[in-house]
């Protein structure tokens, strides 16, 4: 990620750009998953509702965080978990390395984890001479590629079954050429085999944490957190502190919207409760905040830790289709990376808001009814302020304020402008116009409508 | 009925003929129509690019123009859009919130308000219809493919009414053509891949004509298909529905 950091969306987007067929690959990849997303939510005529309901159970906990932690917490202990707290990335990743450390083990398995990711606990890890494994396939072909993840979802649904098969050829052994994703899966699966069985500490996301049962439940398709957590001697799980809901009976409400936004399927194949550790094991949870409470202070930002992380407004955003994940450069990419990422850091991330169109797909696909096109233009007004635009924009935006507030320059401003081009809302990027590179400048008619109009008053007179 | 129509700015400049359509058709259809002069700008661009601190001038003069009609009515869903959620102003905020209620995209109007059941005009082509993304999930003036709800479009409703005309299935009924405002510019790798993608879906499924209740969009797309040189025109849904031979 450190080579992607000097550059924004839009310069990673004209790179990822280049390679045309490769952007329709990806584009039709995604638009094949939101379809079956739309197949999946059609077939449930109380959909809305349970998109209602889902938004309400969030805002409930948002309003009382802070009980519902303790509650679940204090339940937690009771079953016998191991609580820690963690204030930011740097602690949580410190409190894992500690956990290691003590009991001397330098190998730990992981599960798909999109916070791990946000803490870049891999990198920590690594440094300090711990060896972690991602274990989720789709996770682990990143890894062997050195890449991050592009989707919250899929982790490498850029990659395709080819470059896949190389990566494999290279690290894992397989035969070259190699392209049969049957044959691919086998032998992540044998490579894995002997990880689950070695690996002595586990490490797994959380998907819902229930207040009222200090238990936690991870949701995977293939199984491979619970092979880590009930194989390892200690199982660790991170979890942002919005992950809670009250009760196990929202679950099923949550279960339901899940995957069928993510990927289309009714239910995740491994929906997989924890509550106790088995004798002799350990069970740790790090309950993260690493920005979270800051945004819960934000009005008008607060309701975007409801997300869920089912990828849904990535595989509708037709930005993000057409640009890839990397280019967000951030953990969580696509519409809600861009609203999460600037609470984190405004200035590195100033870009992000302004890589969408505004069309609200996202917000109508989101399962827990995130207004996430409306935060997007709120950090655009918020970022302009804090001063984190281009001086020429500033400029270009004064001068644009000026005409349009005047009629009598406007108009004057609009003679010239069809002549020249000059004026026109969409060209204030002057300098060379980035519109003309890919578009033909629409004709300038003889006259404008204001113009006929007074023409047509005084022929009726 | 006293409407005055909001013609906004790139229209004005360079699309008047769109402007002219929607006059025609409001008075055919037996609107008295005003057209207040001093109008300019909704703000949009200034505001979606993060400067709505900077459309206070814009408002007041906006509102100077607008107040006191029965209804406004513009060819364009963003521009009503952004009037309909973001006109505001310190000095006449009663008047702004008038506005906001009383202004309308034209065929959400033709269909709610004037509650047209026919029309009389005639447009022999096969249309494929482009969803702007503002006057399909701002306005609803179409259902969405995200919800779980019945379908429904004001345009294609309206459309339906003109003889001849043939509207043409699209494989991704609305998605986004990449205009954006100033996001054609500021990411114009992925704008313009947006538009193509939009284009060959319409061309694909046989379109002579693609139109559309928003002119941002269609000048988008417009600047795509005349840089492929194609013979796939552009028009405004105004234009179709006043459109007679
Ligand atoms: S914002 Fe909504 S759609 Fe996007 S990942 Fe989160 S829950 Fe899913």
């Amino acid at each position: 990620m450190s080579s992607n950091a000097t550059k924004d969306h839009p310069q990673l987007a004209a790179i990822f750009n280049r390679d045309e067929p490769r952007v329709d690959w990806h584009d039709e990849t995604l638009w094949w998953v939101r379809a079956k997303r739309d197949i999946a939510a059609h077939k449930l005529p109380e959909w809305e509702l349970l998109r209602e309901t889902a938004s309400q159970i969030k805002n409930n906990v948002l309003s009382n965080l802070s009980t519902y932690l303790e509650q679940f917490e204090a339940n937690a202990i009771n079953n016998g978990i191991i609580v820690h707290w963690a204030a930011t990335a740097e602690e949580h990743n410190k409190i894992i390395y500690t956990l290691l450390e003590k009991r001397g083990i330098s190998r730990m398995v992981k599960s798909k984890s999109m916070l791990t990711e946000e803490c870049h606990l891999n990198e920590y890890l690594l440094k300090q001479g711990i060896d972690v494994i991602d274990s989720d396939l789709g996770e682990r072909i990143v890894q062997l590629a050195g890449e991050p993840p592009s989707h919250i979802v899929l982790p490498c649904i850029h990659k395709k079954k080819e470059e896949i098969g190389d990566i494999f050829h290279e690290h894992l052994g397989s035969a070259k050429g190699e392209s049969d994703p049957k044959i691919l899966t086998e032998t992540a699966r044998q490579h894995l085999r002997e990880v689950f069985l070695t690996r002595r500490a586990a490490l797994t996301g959380v998907n819902f944490a229930i207040a009222e049962t200090g238990e936690f439940v991870i949701c995977t398709n293939e199984g491979n957190a619970d092979m880590g957590a009930h194989l390892a001697e200690i199982h660790i799980a991170s979890m942002g502190i919005e992950k809670i809901i009250p009760e196990r009976k929202h679950l099923g409400v949550f279960l339901r919207l899940l995957t069928r936004s993510a990927t289309g399927q009714p239910i995740t194949t491994y929906s997989s409760h924890f509550s106790k550790p088995q004798d002799g094991k350990e069970i740790h949870i790090v309950i993260v905040d690493n920005g979270r409470s800051i945004q819960l202070g934000r009005e008008d930002f607060r309701n975007s830790l409801k997300c869920i992380r089912c990828g849904a407004c990535m595989n509708t955003c037709p930005v993000y289709r057409k640009s890839g994940g990397h280019s967000y450069h951030t953990a969580v990419a696509g519409p809600i990376g861009s609203i999460l990422a600037p609470n984190l850091d405004m200035e590195k991330y100033a870009d992000l808001p302004f890589a969408s169109t505004l069309c609200g797909s996202c917000s109508n696909v989101c399962p827990v009814k995130i207004d996430i096109h409306d935060q997007l233009y709120k950090w655009r007004q918020v970022i302009v302020k804090a001063g984190y635009t281009p001086k020429a924009k500033t400029l270009a935006m004064k001068g644009m304020a000026f005409t349009l507030s005047s009629p009598m320059i406007y108009r004057a401003a609009g003679k010239m402008g069809r002549f020249t081009f000059k004026y026109a809302p969409f060209a204030v990027n002057n300098g060379a116009n980035p519109w003309y590179k890919h578009r033909e400048m629409p004709k300038a008619p003889e006259q404008s409508f204001g113009e006929w109009y007074a023409k047509r008053k005084e022929n009726k007179k | 009925m006293k409407v005055a129509l909001f013609v906004p700015c790139y229209v004005d400049q360079f699309y008047p003929q769109a402007a002219i359509a929607t006059l025609e058709l409001l008075e055919k259809l037996g609107c008295e129509v005003h057209y207040p002069k001093n109008q300019t700008c909704c703000g949009q661009p200034m505001a979606n690019s993060g400067y709505e601190h900077l459309t206070g001038g814009c408002n007041n003069l906006f509102i100077d123009n607008f107040a006191g009609y029965d209804y406004i009515v513009c060819p364009s869903g963003s521009c009503t859009l952004h009037i309909k959620e973001h006109l505001h102003s310190h000095e006449n905020e009663d008047k702004a919130s008038e506005i906001r209620k009383r202004v309308f995209e034209l065929t959400e109007f033709l269909v709610d308000i004037l509650q047209v059941k026919s029309l009389e005009a005639s447009f022999p082509y096969k249309v494929g219809m482009h969803q702007s993304c503002h006057g399909l999930r701002g306005l609803r003036i179409s259902q969405m493919t995200e919800l779980v709800a019945p379908p429904f479009s004001k345009p294609a409703q309206l459309l339906g009414m003109v003889k001849g005309l043939e509207l043409v299935p699209l494989s991704r009924a609305d998605d986004c053509c990449g205009f954006g405002g100033t996001f054609c510019v500021v990411e114009e790798a992925v704008s313009s891949k947006m538009g193509k993608d939009r284009v060959d879906d319409h061309i694909e499924h046989g379109a002579q004509y693609i139109t559309s209740a928003d002119l941002s969009c269609l000048m988008h797309l417009e600047g795509i298909l005349r840089r492929q040189n194609s013979e796939v025109k552009v028009i405004h849904v105004a234009e179709i529905l006043n459109h007679s031979i």
